[in-house]
């Protein structure tokens, strides 16, 4: 080692430790692109008119569809928004508006272990509170799915609502508004953005989720009127067929895994741009 | 001075503004988002009870037995949960193995070396990959990650087939596959986290090891990961409580077989996978009972993980970010 400089040895560690950072980012971003590009070559080709129109066929027969399977995401997903997107909000300004700090950190701890849940620990949940006494059903599908949704909700309304400006409460205040009249008219449309974005980034989130749906939605061939009869979802079809030692069923697992995954990166980056654009506070 | 002089009027002036209060909804408004607010924590007391009361017959029919014996056969009426919990813990680690270079390395770089648009474009892609739904890594797990595995294990066994962990016959399902699987899963949970944590690291810190004669590698290995270390340990346990409760992309590559192997690329079980196959055809109380208490198992496990996890991240200063 030289006075002045720096050895060898040291910038040479530098340099490669430096560019293997690097490589380690690249790659993680590149098995992102990697599964993107996988799904849309194998599943945009698998994917025809048929997928969203038909019944699936029995085994055997080729063709059919899963529109069945959309339908009963959508009812479910459905379901899942207005029992567990009215709870966290509600609670979510709770926690930015009213409670005292040691009933808000009880909350925040509860949710956040809440949220860390297993959701097949959720769908077991479902299943002892709904299935066992109404059966397997769009019902039990969508309490399992709301149930996972109230935490993120929770949590997002209290992080866009408390990024709103005192001064706006204050402001209202000052005019007479009483507390509830100044959440709902000022507070809650100064943010709206952000909530808007959060819960669909929530929906998306859930709108994947297969595992408590396995034993709760359970899964149908056929049309699932009403709310109360076993439905199929499109993640657990994807599940089923894949599994299936059928060529024609893999065909149809790449074409259902291409449409939830182009939906659920769609409404992700929908979310995000608008929280991007909208609110100079930006929460992750 | 109004209320000591005129005490009446107070009195009135006061429940005429209780009145309105009432009128206008505002006490009303307070109490519904009150409840909704109780409505979590009664909701979580729920779940918990009924894990609870729901494997009561499989705690006093197996007792702590039932977490030590390895015989699952559920037509017999044996319930060992060993080989679940053995397969659980083993895809874990080895997801962590390969998670937490990639992760932290990632990291590093994000935080330390990248210009800030470049980092936030790339933690935007990298958070997308956090949101592609497990089912699709299941997809992906079957049809390209075990053929791969496939053609590339026998030349990892012939160079390294003398270790237990890579011997026996390889079939593609198996522990390395599911191990291999959750890295990619975890690994987005990791370098977000790990991220924000690094990048809450003071300044100064940096400025005075560069001042010191540092190298950029040195001021970041021996400073600023040292001081985020607890952050970076939090965002460890996050993504290992992910991994121990992951469900649909294990149950896919894993093999379901409930067997002890020492050797990765032998088939084995997961907890979350045992209760996602059998919960729905099981047929007897008993088996309902058992695989509830498995969920118990799950429950209480990822409870304290994340409870660390959150402890730690905290205590660094970094935000857990979802």
């Amino acid at each position: 080692m030289t006075a002045g400089g720096l050895s060898f040895r040291r910038k040479a560690v530098n340099a490669f430790m430096l560019g293997l950072t690097g490589v380690f980012t690249v790659l993680a971003v590149g098995i992102l692109f990697f599964v993107l590009g996988y799904l849309f070559v194998q599943g945009g080709f698998s994917l025809n008119w048929d997928f969203f129109t038909k019944l699936p066929v029995p085994v055997g027969e080729a063709g059919g569809g899963m529109a069945n399977a959309l339908l009963g995401s959508a009812k479910v997903l459905l379901l899942a928004t207005s029992i567990g997107v009215p709870i966290g909000f509600l609670a979510g300004i709770y926690l930015a508006e009213y409670s005292g700090a040691a009933y808000a950190s009880v909350i925040r701890f509860v949710t956040d272990l809440l949220n860390g849940v297993p959701s097949i620990v959720i769908g077991i949940f479902a299943y002892s509170i709904i299935v066992l006494k109404f059966g397997f059903s769009t019902l039990a599908g969508g309490v399992a799915l709301g149930v996972m949704m109230i935490p993120i909700a929770l949590r997002s309304t209290e992080e866009f609502l408390k990024s709103v400006p005192v001064s706006l409460r204050e402001g209202a205040m000052a005019l007479g508004a009483t507390k509830s009249r100044t959440i709902a008219t000022v507070v809650v449309p100064a943010a709206i953005r952000g909530l808007i974005s959060g819960m669909m980034l929530n929906l998306a989130r859930v709108a994947g989720e297969t595992a408590p749906l396995l034993f709760t939605a359970l899964g149908n061939q056929f049309w699932s009127p009403g709310w109360r009869q076993p439905t199929a979802t499109l993640p657990s079809m994807i599940y089923e067929y894949a599994k299936a030692p059928y060529e024609d069923w893999h065909r149809q697992a790449w074409a259902a895994g291409f449409t939830l995954l182009a939906l659920v990166l769609l409404v992700n980056i929908t979310a995000r741009s608008i929280i991007s654009g909208g609110l100079s506070h930006k929460p992750r | 001075m109004a209320t000591a002089t005129f005490p009446q009027a107070a009195r009135l002036s006061r429940r005429a503004s209780l009145l309105r209060r009432a009128l206008s909804g505002d006490s009303l408004a307070q109490l519904i988002v009150f409840l909704a607010a109780t409505a979590i924590l009664a909701l979580t007391a729920l779940l918990v009870w009924e894990l609870w009361s729901h494997s009561g017959p499989s705690r006093a029919k197996f007792g702590w037995d039932f977490l030590r014996t390895s015989t699952w056969d559920p037509v017999a009426g044996e319930f060992g949960a060993l080989p679940f919990i053995y397969g659980t813990v083993v895809t874990s680690l080895v997801a962590l193995l390969i998670a937490i270079p990639f992760g932290v390395g990632a990291a590093i770089f994000l935080a330390e070396l990248a210009p800030p648009k470049l980092s936030d474009a790339m933690t935007f892609l990298i958070e997308l990959l956090a949101a592609v739904p497990s089912v699709i890594f299941g997809l992906i797990g079957i049809f390209v990650l075990v053929p791969m595995l496939t053609k590339i294990v026998p030349g990892l066994k012939d160079a390294l087939g003398f270790l237990p962990v890579f011997a026996g016959p390889f079939y593609g399902v198996s522990l390395l596959s599911a191990g291999v699987v959750l890295s990619v899963m975890v690994a987005p949970f990791i370098i977000s986290v790990s991220r924000e944590v690094l990048l809450a690291v003071p300044r100064d810190l940096r400025e005075a090891a560069l001042a010191l004669g540092a190298t950029r590698w040195e001021s970041t290995w021996d400073i600023v990961v040292p001081f985020a270390r607890r952050g970076i340990m939090g965002s460890v346990f996050l993504a290992l409580a992910r991994a121990l409760g992951e469900t649909m992309a294990v149950t896919m590559v894993v093999g379901n077989t409930p067997k002890i192997a020492a050797s990765l690329l032998a088939p084995g079980y997961s907890i979350a996978a045992v209760i996602a196959n059998e919960f729905a055809e099981a047929t007897s109380d008993i088996h309902i009972s058992t695989l509830i208490e498995l969920g118990l198992v799950l429950f209480g496990v990822t409870i304290v993980l994340n409870a660390a996890a959150r402890l730690l991240i905290l205590a660094t200063g970094g935000k857990v970010s979802q």
